[in-house]
């Protein structure tokens, strides 16, 4: 789970990270309250989950009350990316001498955390990485071990930070460390980290993602999800407890398995289709899930064909056939199904759908064959009204 | 031969009397696996179907000889129960649990590393099956027989998949190993490889990798310096979007990382062949093999 700037805060700030006052808000009176509170100048920042917000016109300074309303007023609501700001942080200006970069990131290759930190922050850290790799210190942790304070004092040396600060900005690591390992986070990144002129270290920005999988032994993390940001169709997924992904395409897809699934989509793209979605039914797919997960596919516009694509190993595919045709008897769909299933019990399966005999469902016995198609059937859907054909 | 399990496989379970667990190891004894034991705590002296359950990891070791566990607890549970394995002796840990949090799986890899004798496989994986000897899992052993083709996959039914179609042209496999599909495997495809590379019937391997991460990229390496057998690609997600975690944990593209094209390119350069769609990979491998 990613987290908005804001909340990335309130985690950072259980663990006494430096932190400018700031407040939410979510309309333009709240900002103005807020901004009241803390006292002015202020920056209001839009609450999204995209880097750029500078640049898109998302963060403004405000010196008194006119300015707020008007750039809350201007900022909310806006599109940043694709990203529609529904939130805003107002938080005390800050006067900056240095901008910093530090993060704790979970790095799979070396199996361990690893700690940057840069004197050159504000920038994309990758594009530090690949232009100037010396302005850049990096430290992998034993997990085991845990970090010590001599971690902070030589990445803070490393990296070049002002003498005067080696301390503060070792001390500041060692708090993002232990939120990153507190909260099973799986990147803590603060860019920038600023040296104010009165020589405090504070973390101005903040990129958080926390492991959904210790949700179990977090139950504040659950507070911090925003569903306002959500696509419509992945919230109505995740009501369902299913593991969907909208995508920018028109043909549905069902399958089980991770695997098959992004191989799915694969192969639909190398028949020259855009698929719509992601969606793993998972192991052991009963008639119901199945017709929870074609209603979400069906809820996206965009979609002019279902492709289902199921190898039975625990499913049983005469279940999954069983699934497609009360599924099509309850949603009535007006788009051609394509499916494909292989594996247990797929003679079956396929007798099953032959006796339904259900318009514009048609079973192909090969995963290629079924994405050729589908992708012919969602072209023939997209130009008149009338659905392809059975050949 | 084959690789993990096998003939001489004496598997103890945790997490046997949950209903899982009880259903996938009776269907495992079924096949032949020698199940020796079951792990629950406080109901040690009572059976599942003919199997003891003990107390302890340590207690079904000392009772059974039991060298092989499969770790079938739920996630919260299932690290714990991992490191119980290694602290019993237990050679080989097979884990199927999948949702086990990324900071657990850190901590049990850099644990197990420091002991040469034990290999985890897993978790969030379907298991290994060594087809007419051994299954360790929720592999569907009905689509495998025995033969030369060793196969190692991040996917389980894209395994299965890839594992039929060579079925159906009469191929047979020496072992199947899922390492699942989690961020911090605790084998990878290097280990295993090596340990295709060192099985005497195995003569060609196939490797299904996913994005995310940079085990295909490792492997490519790996194979271009220590491995004398052919063997064949395949790569899923490749037409994923950046940032989005597709079902399983691990499989993400994160910026410049973790993309597709770049692990197919890998191990094309090391003259793997890459199947574009699992009917491709099976093509390949009859082609190489010799129909």
């Amino acid at each position: 789970m990613d987290l908005l700037e804001y909340k990335g805060k309130q985690v950072l700030k259980r663990y006494e990270v430096p932190l400018s006052a700031g407040a939410q808000a979510a309309t333009v009176d709240e900002a103005l309250a807020a901004a009241e509170a803390i006292g002015y100048p202020v920056v209001v920042k839009a609450q999204v989950k995209i880097g750029g917000r500078g640049k898109a016109g998302g963060i403004k300074l405000a010196a008194d009350a006119d300015a707020v309303r008007e750039h809350a007023g201007a900022i909310l609501g806006m599109d940043i990316r694709g990203h529609a700001v529904h939130e805003l942080w107002i938080e005390q200006a800050t006067d900056i001498a240095s901008e910093y970069y530090a993060a704790v990131v979970f790095d799979r290759s070396a199996k361990a955390p690893l700690v940057m930190l840069s004197t050159q922050g504000g920038m994309d850290i990758e594009q530090v990485a690949a232009e100037r790799p010396d302005a850049l210190a990096t430290l992998h942790v034993d997990p085991l071990v845990g970090f010590q304070p001599f971690h902070g004092r030589r990445l803070a040396f490393e990296a070049g930070v002002d003498a005067d600060v080696v301390r503060p900005v070792g001390a500041m690591l060692a708090t993002l460390y232990a939120a990153f390992e507190g909260e099973d986070a799986t990147l803590v990144e603060i860019n920038p980290l600023v040296i104010t002129p009165d020589r405090r270290v504070i973390a101005l920005d903040a990129k958080v993602t926390l492991d959904d999988n210790a949700a179990f032994r977090h139950p504040h993390h659950a507070e911090l999800d925003d569903a306002s940001g959500a696509d419509p169709q992945e919230r109505m997924a995740a009501e369902r407890g299913l593991t969907y992904v909208k995508l920018d395409g028109d043909i549905g897809i069902f399958g089980n398995g991770a695997g098959l699934v992004m191989s799915t989509l694969d192969v639909v793209a190398h028949a020259g289709g855009a698929p719509a979605n992601f969606l793993d039914a998972g192991g052991g797919a009963k008639a119901e899930a199945i017709a929870a997960s074609v209603e979400v596919i069906l809820s996206n516009p965009n979609v002019r064909a279902v492709l289902f694509n199921v190898f039975g190993g625990i499913t049983r595919c005469d279940e999954v056939a069983r699934g497609i045709v009360d599924a099509y008897a309850l949603l009535q769909p007006t788009v051609p199904f394509v499916v494909r299933l292989d594996g247990t019990n797929d003679v079956q399966a396929r007798q099953l759908l032959a006796d339904a005999d259900l318009p514009n469902v048609h079973a192909e016995a090969t995963m290629d064959g079924a994405a050729a198609r589908v992708v012919e059937l969602a072209r023939a859907g997209s130009g008149s009204g009338s659905a392809g054909s059975s050949a | 031969m084959s690789i993990l399990v096998g003939d001489d496989t004496r598997l103890v379970v945790t997490g046997l009397t949950g209903r899982e667990g009880s259903y996938h190891t009776l269907n495992n004894r079924r096949y032949g696996t020698n199940v020796v034991a079951g792990v629950t705590p406080g109901k040690g002296g009572q059976d599942v179907e003919g199997i003891p359950v003990f107390n302890t990891i340590r207690a079904a070791v000392a009772a059974t000889g039991a060298n092989t566990a499969m770790i079938f607890v739920p996630a919260r549970f299932a690290a714990d129960s991992i490191l119980e394995a290694e602290d019993a002796g237990i050679a080989t840990i097979i884990a199927i649990t999948e949702g086990i949090p990324a900071h657990d799986e850190l901590k049990v890899f850099n644990v197990l590393q420091r002991n040469p004798d034990v290999r985890l496989v897993g978790p969030n994986c379907p298991g290994v099956l060594s087809p007419g000897k051994a299954n360790v899992g929720i592999i569907p052993a009905q689509f495998f027989k025995p033969g030369n083709v060793g196969v190692v996959s991040r996917s389980g039914t894209l395994t299965y998949q890839i594992g039929n179609e060579l079925a159906r042209s009469g191929f047979g496999n020496s072992s199947i190993v899922g390492i699942g599909g989690d961020p911090v495997p605790g084998s990878s495809f290097v280990d295993i490889i090596a340990l295709f590379e060192a099985d005497p019937e195995t003569e060609l391997i196939v490797m299904s990798g996913e994005i995310g991460g940079s085990a295909e990229e490792e492997a490519a390496t790996y194979i271009a310096e220590h491995v004398s057998k052919p063997v064949v690609g395949y790569i899923a997600g490749l037409t994923a979007p950046p940032g989005k975690t597709m079902g399983h944990a691990g499989a993400i593209v994160s910026g410049s990382s973790g993309g597709g094209q770049a692990k197919i390119d890998a191990l094309e350069a090391v003259g793997v062949r890459v199947g574009r769609t699992p009917t491709q990979v099976a093509q390949i491998a009859m082609e190489i093999l010799g129909t």
